[in-house]
């Protein structure tokens, strides 16, 4: 490559780029617009291209159980993504100290995130279900008023996949804070103490706010993580009891796979689409224009 | 073996009729089925070795979990994708739903020559027929409203197995005294749903359930019958224990096996689990109709659609397959393992226990009465997107403190608007 001239062929780079730019162009964009199509077609059990207009997204309004999902996923989407951040932080400013052992420590913590959220899903669900458990344990120590009941009571279940959720990726998330916090020059630091600043303040003051790019690129992995979660909910729940745990993933599974109403999932994965696109093109168009 | 075909026929032909003397033509032939629990997949293993003694491939398709619901997501891929199966386990409403994407092959040969329109009860090959042809092959009749109890534990708690809702719930008292669970019950929402419509028929009877649940009337689905139902309902669920949630039906009929627990709302699915665990029916096991249903019959019927395949040889095993499907000595060998019956009228039940006997007997007097009910739960009286709609209220309603039954029934009702 080296002794071929770049500007002698301006379009190898294109031909390059060019299978993969078609694969993506039509895997992922062309999809999309497939499912667009979907959700306002005739689809039913199988795909089916008659227009029949807004008609699933007013379906969709009006379900009860979307409106579950959505708020579940309010709900979830906040712990998940606020509970990683702030524990992640904190793992991380704690292992910063030059502790001793570190690196086991560091392993034991990005552990979680070795295992698939099937696997988390299905440990925890043996862990918080009452009669296996957290409080069959507690009952066998000689607690016997003990009661941790969270993952059976329609009310609560929801916080159980939080808590999952957020033991798996904190890990992830200390891992990248450890990453920029270790980038961050010594000399800032030292200079610090020198002008006699304690440490909380120096953390406080000028190493979290020197991690600003780390935060946002954490909350971006996390927030898509949070709003396209399905298989937690699956081992964990299956969106139960009832349809308490449903997140919009797990409606748009439900719909349009097991009950035959294809334009219906697909309406809501339409929406899902656009709660991402709602975080991540203010995200881009923000770091564009800073690279600019 | 197609490959071979395709290069030699003549020297497959020679080694087809050397090795498997019955055939000429062996073809593959990949079923699709949701039977992987101990007694069911015993069933399935019996068609297996019968087409595999006609001298067919047998492509085992099985995805696990319970009712279906992953089985049919994985098929519609294949049909989407132009790869279908030769069969697949589908019922009910469903089977019109998938003939009306124009997948399902005619079968009107097989059953002519095997006399299907005599053999098979009209309200079942009603369901198996599209515009008139045959697109399915019946397997097997389910009961779904059965009561299962263990009678060890009916007698150590000093009750009997109740006969009415007023005495299942005297006995169900009596049993939660005593310290055991009385009602196994797994928390998921088809198994909500099976509970409820026990108690839909047994509180509101045939008529009401066939208006209710068959028609969708909005009327009967806002009456003060509908409201009793619904309490009744909810009334069971302070019965079962708290681990509930989750649950799979076989995990929890083997707490009535062990003692665990007194009785389970469930089809007759759950015998295969009794008889595999070897127990004997009466003995250490008893099988009632759901309370108040003792007229009634809410039937599931499985049945395996017939997909349109383009190969002539695997179109030939698809052939055997239904004619096996309907041979008396495969519905007498499989259904002896699944715990359902024949749906083949005129059957010797001899080799069968007492609850299938029941079972058959019930079928027959039934049909003549008007009696033989869809279930709903199951997929075999409305379209699924109206059954998965009530049995999200249903569902919710049991596992909610807050719904009222007045909310329920409303939501119920708007939910049968569901097209």
């Amino acid at each position: 490559m080296s002794a071929q001239d770049p500007a002698r062929s301006p379009w190898l780079p294109k031909l390059v780029v060019a299978p993969s730019f078609l694969l993506s162009f039509l895997f992922i964009y062309g999809l999309m617009a497939w499912n667009g199509y979907l959700s306002v077609s005739a689809s039913r059990l199988l795909p089916n291209y008659d227009f029949i207009g807004l008609e699933p997204y007013r379906d969709l309004f009006a379900s009860e159980r979307w409106g579950v999902a959505l708020t579940n996923l309010g709900i979830f989407g906040g712990l998940f993504i606020g509970g990683a951040m702030v524990v992640g932080l904190l793992l991380a400013i704690l292992l910063d100290q030059k502790v001793r052992a570190e690196g086991v420590l560091r392993t034991i913590y990005l552990y979680p995130m070795a295992l698939s959220f099937i696997v988390t899903g299905t440990a925890w669900k043996w862990m918080l279900n009452p009669g296996l458990g957290l409080e069959h344990l507690m009952h066998e120590w000689g607690f016997p008023n003990f009661e941790f009941g969270w993952l059976v009571d329609p009310d609560k279940a929801i916080y159980c996949v939080a808590i999952a959720g957020v033991w798996q990726s904190a890990g992830f998330v200390m891992a990248l804070f450890l990453a920029g916090l270790r980038g961050i020059d010594d000399s800032i630091i030292k200079a610090a103490q020198v002008d006699g600043a304690s440490l909380p303040r120096i953390y406080w003051r000028i190493l979290i706010p020197t991690l600003r790019p780390v935060f946002f690129s954490t909350l971006m992995v996390v927030s898509h993580l949070a709003i396209k979660s399905f298989d937690l909910v699956m081992a964990l729940t299956a969106g139960g009891p009832g349809y308490a745990t449903d997140l919009p993933a797990t409606f748009m599974y439900t719909m349009a796979f097991s009950r035959g109403q294809i334009n219906l999932g697909a309406a809501s994965a339409t929406i899902m689409l656009a709660t991402v696109a709602a975080i991540v093109v203010p995200y881009l168009y923000s770091e564009l224009r800073t690279k600019k | 073996m197609n490959k071979t075909l395709k290069l030699s026929p003549l020297a497959l032909g020679a080694m087809a009729c050397i090795a498997l003397a019955s055939t000429a033509q062996a073809g593959e032939v990949e079923v699709l089925h949701w039977w992987t629990s101990g007694g069911e997949a015993k069933a399935a293993a019996a068609l297996k070795a019968t087409m595999q003694a006609k001298g067919h491939t047998w492509k085992d398709f099985a995805v696990a979990g319970g009712g279906g619901d992953s089985a049919m997501t994985v098929l519609k891929s294949r049909v989407v994708s132009g790869n279908a199966p030769a069969a697949a386990q589908i019922k009910g409403p469903s089977l019109q739903e998938w003939a009306k994407e124009g997948v399902l092959a005619n079968m009107d040969d097989v059953a002519k020559a095997e006399k299907w329109d005599s053999v098979l009860p009209k309200a079942v090959s009603d369901i198996m027929k599209y515009q008139g042809h045959y697109i399915a092959a019946p397997v097997n009749v389910h009961r779904v409203n059965w009561l299962w109890a263990n009678p060890e534990v009916f007698k150590k708690a000093g009750t009997k197995v109740p006969t009415t809702w007023d005495e299942f719930f005297v006995a169900a008292e009596a049993l939660k005294k005593a310290g055991v669970i009385p009602v196994a019950h797994g928390g998921q929402n088809w198994q909500d749903f099976t509970t409820f419509e026990a108690v839909a028929l047994g509180v509101g009877g045939a008529d009401f359930y066939k208006k209710a649940f068959v028609q969708l009337d909005q009327p009967t689905l806002t009456s003060p019958t509908m409201a009793k139902v619904l309490t009744t309902f909810k009334k069971v669920k302070d019965y079962t224990d708290k681990n509930a949630p989750g649950r799979d039906w076989n995990l929890a009929t083997a707490m009535v096996i062990k003692g665990e627990a007194g009785m389970q709302i469930m089809g007759d699915w759950a015998k295969g689990e009794f008889l595999a665990a070897g127990k004997v029916p009466g003995k250490d096991f008893v099988c009632a109709a759901a309370p108040g249903t003792a007229k009634d019959y809410t039937f599931n019927i499985d049945s395996f659609a017939m997909f349109k395949l383009s190969n002539a040889a695997n179109t030939k095993a698809q052939k055997d397959l239904a004619t096996a499907i309907m041979s008396p000595d495969f519905q007498e060998l499989f259904n002896l393992n699944k715990g359902s019956i024949p749906v083949r009228l005129g059957m010797d039940m001899a080799k069968f226990d007492d609850c299938a006997k029941q079972s058959a007997a019930d079928f027959v007097a039934d049909a003549k009465s008007g009696t033989l009910l869809p279930s709903i739960a199951h997929g075999m009286a409305v379209p699924s997107a109206t059954e998965g709609a009530i049995k999200d209220v249903v569902s919710q309603y049991w596992n909610s403190d807050k719904m009222s039954a007045q909310d329920a029934m409303k939501q119920i009702a708007s939910a049968a608007k569901t097209r």
